[in-house]
């Protein structure tokens, strides 16, 4: 049987996050989940159930969560520190820097409902931000699923790492994008697609909007390529310098600040490769963002298939009128 | 009893911790003054961790939030043959690993500290890890007091009394004085032991300096079963130099040629007093 991307619609990586996590934690009593009364909203209640010695709740103190998850991690433990992508990214920033990666102590920083997912809960529940001011840290490793597959594999990836790592997704569900077997490694992008028009490299929960753009474009003949870069850090540069060298032009395409994400850092790349090509930054500006759930607001600024081909189409065009 | 080896070993430290401050021209002297002698009882009486058993899981660990007085830590962990003393005459130089806040480059040393209010919290995940592998060691965290107007310290104890943390003993630093003023005229912390207290730790005071006190105290933990132990050691910032004591200009004060001779012609007679 043969397998189309984003074809069929898996679980949300949330829950396989805490699915996988339960089965690690079965496997190795070393395993931890710390949370900051985000159990539920990371998905933890049967991992509670099911392994209540290894889940530590530290109450609604996101600084106290990181600091004490490397104290458990100096002392060999195996900790996922689960919490909003939003608090544990800004509240406990500090924490994050000096304690985990300062300090390396391998903590797996697992940010939940990233992005946008709160929607109209509004800018203090949105973790926009998060890519940016990690990405100036170092020792940290940074990855942003955009499937079930991807998600399980990071997850299970992150218990082997001896470094710091941070991954975030959402919880909406996500269609599958890989076949079942596809070989995930940390800081190798996996290409969906080839095409020599257009470029889409995308993150996280837009790589499905990124594919459903591709498909548009393909049916008005345009050949497109996507890569889904689900290691922002390390950056699959290679990837990236090869996509800027076999097509006439690169969208990239995040869950986050035009700034200081993903589409900065290819830019970089880039520009220290001596490439120059059309290059676009899809995201989320910087304005105050908009009320919405997710999709409202990934409509409202065009990371949507007809938004994003929208941005490709003018940016080819750009290069015929040139 | 008096304890005549720590008490000889609380001067020279000082006059080590003063020797080096002076050589790289910088240094926390006030706080480390403040602490020392804390951490002379910890490493000589109380901590059941060598430079063999550094790496052993079942070490005691000492965490020093205020992470600014390492010069009082340095010279602490080369007197116990962590690393040779002469290597301090590198702190604070260029590629150094002898940094002006502790970091585990340095052997002996747990945890990179140095901003503040994050020495507990780390404690307290690794008095819970102890907790969770039924081992015996014991966790022991430096607290500067005017580091308490951090937040997270109170998240974190609150953690370390709904855990029942009794093998966490945190000690208090008090010597009343942070880089402006004094703690009180900053954002005050009065009553003290009664917010330790309410946040679910078992409290004792102590004086800092009175190595027999610290000694004694120390050797009771945990202070009652099934509660964190906290220590309020009431010390003076700038102790055992006359014009260094209580005086905040000595924070990070670096003594000049006619000011470091004076203190350690004031150590040196405290030495002779001592040994005679």
């Amino acid at each position: 049987m043969s397998f189309t991307p984003g074809s069929e619609l898996g679980k949300s990586n949330l829950e396989v996050f805490a699915e996988t996590l339960l089965a690690l934690a079965r496997e190795n009593k070393n395993v931890l989940a710390v949370t900051s009364d985000s159990r539920g909203s990371g998905k933890l209640t049967p991992y509670a159930a099911a392994v209540p010695e290894q889940l530590i709740e530290v109450g609604i103190a996101e600084q106290n969560l990181v600091g004490v998850a490397a104290g458990l991690a100096s002392a060999g433990k195996i900790v996922y520190a689960v919490s909003p992508a939003s608090f544990l990214t800004a509240r406990a920033f500090e924490q994050i820097k000096n304690d985990v990666c300062y300090s390396d102590r391998p903590v797996k920083l697992i940010g939940i409902s990233a992005g946008v997912s709160y929607g109209a809960l509004g800018s203090t529940h949105h973790a926009i931000h998060d890519i940016a001011v990690l990405r100036a840290i170092n020792n940290i490793t940074i990855i942003v699923p955009a499937d079930n597959l991807e998600t399980t594999e990071a997850i299970k990836a992150a218990a082997q790492m001896s470094h710091p790592v941070y991954i975030r997704f959402g919880k909406r569900p996500m269609p599958h994008l890989h076949p079942s077997g596809t070989v995930f490694e940390v800081g190798k992008s996996l290409q969906i697609c080839d095409g020599k028009d257009i470029a889409f490299i995308a993150t996280g929960e837009t790589v499905h909007p990124a594919l459903k753009a591709a498909e548009e474009m393909e049916q008005s003949g345009y050949s497109c390529r996507l890569v889904s870069m689900h290691t922002i850090k390390p950056l699959d540069t290679e990837a990236v310098i090869r996509a800027a060298g076999e097509c006439h032009a690169v969208v990239t395409v995040e869950e986050h600040r035009t700034a200081g994400g993903l589409g900065e850092a290819c830019a970089a790349i880039l520009a220290e490769a001596n490439m120059q090509i059309p290059f676009k930054i899809a995201g989320i500006p910087d304005e105050y963002t908009v009320t919405g759930n997710q999709l409202e607001i990934f409509a409202h600024y065009g990371l949507t298939g007809p938004g994003l081909a929208r941005t490709a189409v003018t940016l080819l065009e750009g290069i015929t009128k040139g | 009893m008096i304890d005549r080896e720590l008490y000889l070993k609380s001067i020279q430290y000082r006059i080590k911790l003063l020797k080096y401050i002076k050589m790289a021209g910088a240094g926390h002297t006030g706080g480390s003054l403040s602490c020392v002698d804390i951490l002379n009882v910890l490493y000589n009486r109380i901590l059941n961790v060598t430079p063999e058993t550094f790496n052993d899981p079942g070490r005691d660990r000492y965490i020093q939030s205020k992470g600014h007085s390492v010069e009082a830590l340095y010279v602490v962990l080369a007197d116990h043959g962590f690393f040779p003393e002469e290597e301090l005459e590198t702190f604070y130089g260029y590629r150094s690993i002898y940094t002006g806040h502790p970091t585990r480059k340095v052997k002996g040393i747990e945890q990179n500290t140095g901003g503040l209010g994050h020495g507990l919290a780390f404690s307290v995940g690794v008095a819970l890890a102890g907790r969770l592998d039924h081992a015996a060691y014991r966790v022991f965290t430096l607290l500067g007091d005017g580091e308490l107007a951090e937040g997270s310290n109170w998240e974190s104890l609150m953690a370390a009394a709904h855990y029942q943390l009794d093998n966490l003993c945190v000690i208090v630093d008090r010597n009343t004085l942070q880089l402006t003023g004094k703690t009180e005229d900053m954002c005050g912390l009065e009553p003290l032991a009664q917010k330790l207290e309410a946040f679910g730790g078992e409290l004792r005071l102590v004086d800092g300096h009175n190595i027999t006190a610290l000694t004694e105290m120390l050797c009771k933990l945990p202070f009652t079963t099934g509660k964190p132990s906290v220590v309020i050691a009431r010390t003076i910032k700038g102790k055992g130099i006359s014009f260094m004591e209580n005086n905040p200009k000595w924070h990070h004060g670096v003594p000049n040629d006619r000011q470091y001779e004076q203190a350690q012609q004031e150590l040196e007679a405290r030495l002779a007093e001592i040994k005679s």
